[in-house]
Order: structure tokens, then sequence, then C-alpha cells
């Protein structure tokens, strides 16, 4: 589909893929609301606004790519990945089934548009330098955009490759943090202190963009202003709600990884619905 | 097979690396603070663009090998095999090895003659890490010669495989030129009554001990198994076949590796063969000098030529005999 700067549209987008994620995890009865619907706003920006890409064309160099470092969000990737066309919504209803193209997790094996494969946490933003490195080599101005989940930076790997990103200026590298403050076992803060945030991957040698992440225009600037960054990478800090659009799983931990029952389907779809209109 | 003169595998990699990178612009190469020691540093200085050194961080360099792959290029990731296997485990499954991607990596330091560094150094268990992975080659050449030539054979082969070099200079076996195939066991040396499966320095301590087996009037054939991953299954049951009794030799735990691989082989295909494995059999060496570890622990001569009795021992007396009493 073509892309769009209008805000409402992007905002009717990211409603419908809510849906979408909703109705896919109710179905599949397993997988990961709460975080697959904190980053979809974001989602949506890249692939129906900012991001250069085209389901025919995966291989082109001139094109950005998308990594889901944070894996267990595949249902909001799927959900994007379809409506920009990479295969039929039909698709969606298979999520997490045997002979189905959508895995629990990112499997580049078995998904059209799904680049790298993602759901031991830490190894996106490595590849993504990767990509990057060799975007540089071939004097390619593509970018590759990585999102990582707060409570993903926790794993070690994460900072060896911040380090890598600014060692060698990736300045076509932009990480994206969806920063929703919770993870499996609680809030992030309890479990395994992450602040300062910020000043951590400034002390890395990043640029920081501090955004709220379902504001779509700020979301919208803030992969503009990255581009304007020369030398060293971009993180875009997404402050978001896990379990967003949906009342009774924001903020909720237990929605990390619980599919919502039929009654609890109901209830999303008249939220949602109404929201959309 | 005459004595010839010791030659570096490492030495052999950096060398035919240079080579490549000039052949081929998409050859990058990656390394983690060793490319002194895993010869990467010759690439390094030749083609100071296309090599990454990404520190003291052996996880960040598999994964990130990974995404130049994705972007086309020809990585070369190395470091000591310790580290690529063990400390990079989960990077090399998922970033590399789940999406087939065509990342090479060639560990230096293999096995227990890395000598003196100790045991958190030796690499003992490599092979059954990197064996157990999808979708990945496991190559362990015999010598400089095939080392070149597999190095060269992996840059021109798409998928994601492992090579293990080592500190210690072996014994060149190979003519220059010898052709490498992936997934071929050579039989350097005929023989009816055992056979002996080799893989890297082995093969040569092989191909002593055979000599004194032949003395002893023991026909001894002498198999060069350098692909540990896809395993020549044929070959290995042509020899257990003709045999009945075979012996396996490497410089890894007797647990996961050549010997594994060999007796699955053997097991599921053709069981009256006995399999008797040489190798590493403690948990933990010590450290020392190459040759006193080896002797120490059981990878020698003469634990060969003990092992190829006990398989024709076996082989003769079947565990399984009718009519025994209870």
């Amino acid at each position: 589909m073509s892309k769009t700067n209008d805000i409402e549209e992007l905002t009717r987008i990211a409603n419908e893929l809510r849906i979408d994620i909703i109705e896919m995890l109710h179905k599949s009865g397993s997988g990961h609301p709460g975080g697959s619907l904190s980053a979809i706003d974001i989602l949506t920006a890249l692939y129906f606004s900012r991001m250069s890409h085209s389901p025919g064309s995966t291989n082109d160099s001139d094109h950005d790519i998308f990594i889901l470092s944070k894996g267990h969000a595949a249902p909001a990737v799927y959900a994007a990945l379809a409506k920009s066309g990479y295969f039929d919504k039909s698709h969606l209803g298979t999520l997490r089934q045997i002979d189905s193209i959508l895995s629990g997790h990112p499997y580049s094996q078995s998904t059209p548009g799904i680049e790298v494969t993602t759901g031991s946490l830490g190894q996106g933003l490595s590849m993504a330098n990767g990509i990057a490195i060799a975007r540089k080599l071939d004097r390619r101005s593509s970018r590759v955009f990585c999102m990582m989940g707060d409570g993903e930076i926790q794993e070690g790997q994460i900072w060896e490759a911040a380090m890598t990103s600014a060692h060698y200026k990736l300045d076509n590298v932009v990480g994206i943090l969806d920063n929703n403050g919770l993870q499996i076992d609680g809030f992030c803060h309890d479990i395994m202190s992450l602040e300062p945030i910020g000043d951590k991957w400034r002390a890395f040698g990043w640029e920081v963009i501090e955004i709220n992440g379902h504001d779509m225009s700020q979301i919208l600037d803030s992969l503009d202003e990255a581009l304007t960054i020369k030398y060293k990478p971009t993180l875009i800090w997404a402050h978001t709600v896990k379990g967003k659009g949906v009342s009774f799983m924001e903020n909720v931990a237990k929605y990390h990884g619980t599919t919502p029952t039929d009654e609890e389907l109901q209830r999303a779809l008249l939220e949602l619905t109404a929201s959309g209109n | 097979m005459s004595k010839k003169e010791n030659l570096s595998l490492r030495d052999a990699y950096g060398e035919t690396l240079v080579e490549l990178g000039g052949e081929n612009p998409h050859v990058v190469v990656l390394d983690a603070d060793l490319s002194g020691s895993t010869r990467t540093s010759k690439f390094a200085k030749k083609f100071p663009d296309r090599f990454f050194n990404i520190g003291i961080a052996e996880a960040d360099m598999m994964s990130t090998a990974a995404g130049l792959a994705v972007a086309g290029k020809i990585p070369f990731a190395s470091t000591f095999a310790v580290f690529a296997s063990g400390r990079a485990w989960d990077q090399v499954r998922q970033s590399i090895c789940f999406s087939k991607l065509n990342v090479k990596i060639v560990a230096s330091h293999g096995g227990i003659t890395v000598g003196e560094d100790g045991p958190t150094h030796h690499a003992m268990e490599d092979l059954a890490l990197m064996r157990v992975m999808p979708n990945l080659t496991v190559i362990v050449p015999v010598d400089a010669v095939e080392t070149a030539s597999a190095i060269r054979v992996m840059a021109q082969t798409n998928g994601p495989m492992y090579l293990r070099t080592a500190r210690e200079k072996f014994p060149v076996l190979y003519d220059k030129g010898e052709k490498f195939n992936i997934g071929k066991g050579k039989e350097l040396k005929n023989g009816s009554d055992v056979a002996i499966i080799a893989c890297g320095l082995m093969v040569s301590v092989a191909l002593e001990a055979a000599e004194q087996l032949e003395q002893d009037g023991i026909s001894t054939a002498v198999i060069n198994m350098s692909t540990i991953k896809p395993i020549d299954s044929e070959l290995i049951l042509r020899v257990a076949a003709t045999t009945g009794s075979i012996v396996t030799a490497e410089e890894h735990s007797i647990v996961g590796g050549l010997g594994s691989a060999v007796a699955e082989v053997v097991c599921e295909n053709e069981p009256v063969a006995a399999v008797v494995r040489v190798g590493m059999k403690a948990q933990l060496a010590q450290s020392g000098k190459p040759k006193e570890l080896l002797e120490l622990y059981g990878m020698n001569k003469s634990s060969i030529v003990g092992a190829a009795h006990r398989a024709i021992a076996l082989k003769r007396e079947p565990a399984h005999k009718s009519g025994s009493s209870s």
C-alpha cells in the first residue's frame, strides 16, 4: 500500500493493526499482546510512512530494513507486513500453527519480509550493525531500524552492540527502544533497574531522541531527525504503554504473554472499534 | 607416507584469506581482539576497510557477521575455538544457523594442543557444540594444505560453516593443490582388519599407529574424516563392512564429536561393527606442553594401537552370544 504523512490516516491504520493483533492472538491462544500493542504505533509510522521498503524486492540494498530484536512482538510486525502486501492477510489467522508461515517469533526462513531470526533476546542490534556496515561498504544510504524492548536491554550483548554501532560511526542505524516499563516478571525497575536509560546510551556514544511512542507526530519527527544525525547512531527512546489501546491490558504484566479470552476479545474489539471511529 | 615438515593451519588460513580478499570484494573479516593469534591480522593489514575488530565481544561479533551476510557479504569470523563455540553458541544458533546465513566461522586454538594456557582455553567440546547446530557444516582440516583448500571451498559454497584450526603446527600430509570436498572423507591407507577414522592432528598419529599395527600383522585402514558434519556415512559404512572394527581418534572429548558421529552411523546401519573411541576421556585437563598433554590424556599412538586391538577383540566376541548361561 502507498505511504502517507497524514497523522489521522496513520492513527487509523495503527488502530486497524491493533485489531489484527488482538484477533490473531485470540485465535492462536498463545503469544504476546502487551509488547505488540506498545510497539504498533511506531511500526505503523515505519511501514506506512517513513521506511523505504517493498514486498517485491526485499534484497534491494537501497531499501531500509527493520529488525524486531524484541522478537516476541512478532504479531505486530506480521500485521504490518500483511497490510503492506508481503503476504495475504488470511495468514494472520494461522499464527503459531503447524505449517503456518507465521512462527511464534520472527523466523527469516518462513516469513516474507522477515530478514533475520530473533526471539532469543539481545541479538538484533548486532545484526543491524552488520547490515549497516555492509550498506556503508556498498555506499548505500538506506537505513536499518532495530526495535528493542526495555527489558531486553538487560542483555549484555545489547551493550556490546551499542559500542560497535558508535565505534564504527553507524549513523545508518536507528535503534528504537520500546520503553513500556514491564517485563515478564513485573516492572523493569523492580526486576533490574535500567535507569538512567538516556544517559547510558549517550555515554555509549549515541544520540538520544526521547519521545512519546504513541504520539504519531512525535514518532515521525524523531525518524526524520535521526536522518540528520551524522557520524553516530541514534536511539529513539520511546516511552510507551504495554498493552496500549486495550484498557484492561494496559500496564498489566500478565498480558506480556497471555492472550485474550473470548469475552476479553469482545471487550477489546469494542474499545478498538470505538476509538477507530 | 614419508615424514614431511610441520606447517601452521592458522597461517594457511590467514594467507588464503588475503588471496580471497583480492579475488572477491564481498569477503569481509571479523575478529574479537585475537587477530594476531587467529592470523586474520594479515587480511586486516591488506584490506583495512573490510576488516572489523569487534573487540572482546564474541557474541556481538557472531551476530554482526550474520548481519553482514544478510546484506550479501561473505563474512569470515574468527576467535579461539572455545569462545566461538561456547561463548557465542546462542548467537551462532539463532543469528547465523537458523537463517542459514553465509557466515564462515574459523576458530583457531582447537583442542588440547593449546597447551600451557590450560583447560579454560582448551577446546575439547567445540565439535560437539557445533555439530548439534542446525544447518552448520563442521570441518576439521588435517594440515595446512587442506586448510587452504577448505577455506577456498567455504568461500565458494553458500551456507553457515565452522572450521577449526590450531595453535600448533601440524605435519603436512597432502601435496599442494589437494582438493577438498565438503562431506567427503579420504582413505589415506587401505586395510582389512581395522579402520582408524580420525580428524585433525590425530590423523598423522593414526598413520603412525597404523605402521605399528601393520608390523604386528594387523591390516589397518586410515581415514581422514575432515568433515564432521555432514559426516561421510557412505565411507564409514564401507569400512565398517570390510573391517568390522573401527577406531575413532580426535583431539576432542569422546562425547559428541567425531567418535559419536561415527558411532551413530554404525549403530543405526552396520551394528555388527565395533567402534572404540580415542579422545579426551577426562573431564578437564591441566596446563602443560601440547605433546605432554596429548600423552597424558591418551590422544597418542599407544592409545590408538590399544583401541585397535580392543575393536578387533570386540568384533570377534560379539556381546550378544547366544546360549550363554545366566
